[in-house]
């Protein structure tokens, strides 16, 4: 086992910010891109359920 | 079976959901296992200390970063070759993901070279080529945004993914032809890793986490993408409907 409790796990030997910043950097834009696309998704749907030819 | 069936996108595009779903369900799975083995399995690094963990996001960043290009331009060459429609699609459902993995295998570079190098950001020949990479996306979904016709826009995106391909072998040969403070490769086709086993698992399963992920969001791109040009044809209203 690597870490002797939750702190130091968290203090990652001195380098949190490092780490961590790495970490939540790729889960921040791994999110991101999952939502947007959902967006994505949903306004394409939207434009076509509306039907308008002009807005298509 | 009949694979060419699914180069049109009214029926790809069922099938690009199911396995969508399915990559993502993956890509979960193999990051949730590869972060066990990299935070609990793998010891900490003798030298850097528990620094170097970055490098489970880092190096799988910086493959993805390359192999989503080089089939990006894949996709774009046989769409330029044999005037598919999907194709085009396909390449550009890849850019926006090649160039986040390409902007996280940057990001977290520099927060690694800090504490170990010295310093956030050298200009040597990995780290340039890597930015280049980057530029070749932005320029790729720049252009492609830039021209109304999407037949057209495919074109264009085409030649540019292609004359960029020459940036791949640089990036990936630039720690042996040039002196770099970046370090050579750890793990390559042609030597035995110069890594410890359990890093370099964790390392592996991440990577395949990052693959499988980028399949699914590409995928869930695609699907964006052929709804929004295939507007004007009855199965995409049709699909909006039965969506509602």
């Amino acid at each position: 086992m690597n870490w002797a409790s939750w702190d130091n796990f968290l203090a990652m030997g001195g380098y949190a910010f490092y780490v961590w910043g790495s970490y939540l950097a790729a889960l921040g834009l791994v999110i991101a891109e999952i939502v947007l696309l959902a967006l994505r998704k949903r306004k394409v749907l939207g434009r076509l359920r509306a039907g308008r030819p002009g807005s298509r | 079976m009949n694979w060419f069936k699914y180069s049109s996108p009214q029926s790809f595009f069922p099938l690009a959901g199911t396995l969508a779903f399915w990559f993502g369900a993956l890509a979960l799975a193999a990051c949730a296992a590869g972060l066990y083995i990299g935070f609990f399995r793998a010891p900490t690094d003798a030298q850097q200390g528990e620094a170097y963990r970055i490098i489970f996001i880092h190096v799988p960043a910086a493959w993805m970063s390359m192999f989503l290009y080089l089939v990006m331009a894949f996709w774009a060459g046989l769409g330029l070759a044999f005037n598919t429609r999907l194709s085009g699609m396909m390449a550009s459902a890849i850019a926006p993901t090649g160039a986040l993995f390409t902007f996280l295998a940057l990001w977290t570079g520099s927060l690694w070279g800090k504490p170990t190098w010295g310093t956030w950001w050298v200009w040597d020949a990995r780290l340039t080529s890597e930015l280049i990479l980057l530029f070749l996306y932005f320029g790729f979904m720049a252009l492609q945004a830039a021209i109304d016709d999407p037949r057209r826009a495919d074109k264009a995106g085409a030649v540019l993914a292609l004359v960029g391909v020459v940036n791949i072998p640089i990036i990936y040969f630039s720690v042996k032809w040039w002196n770099t403070l970046h370090q050579g490769a750890s793990v390559s086709l042609t030597k035995a890793p110069t890594m410890a086993a359990t890093m370099l698992a964790g390392m592996i399963v991440m990577a395949f986490g990052f693959w499988f992920y980028s399949i699914a969001a590409a995928l869930m791109r695609a699907r964006c993408i052929m709804l929004e040009r295939e507007r004007a044809s009855d199965w995409t209203v049709e699909y909006a409907r039965g969506s509602a």
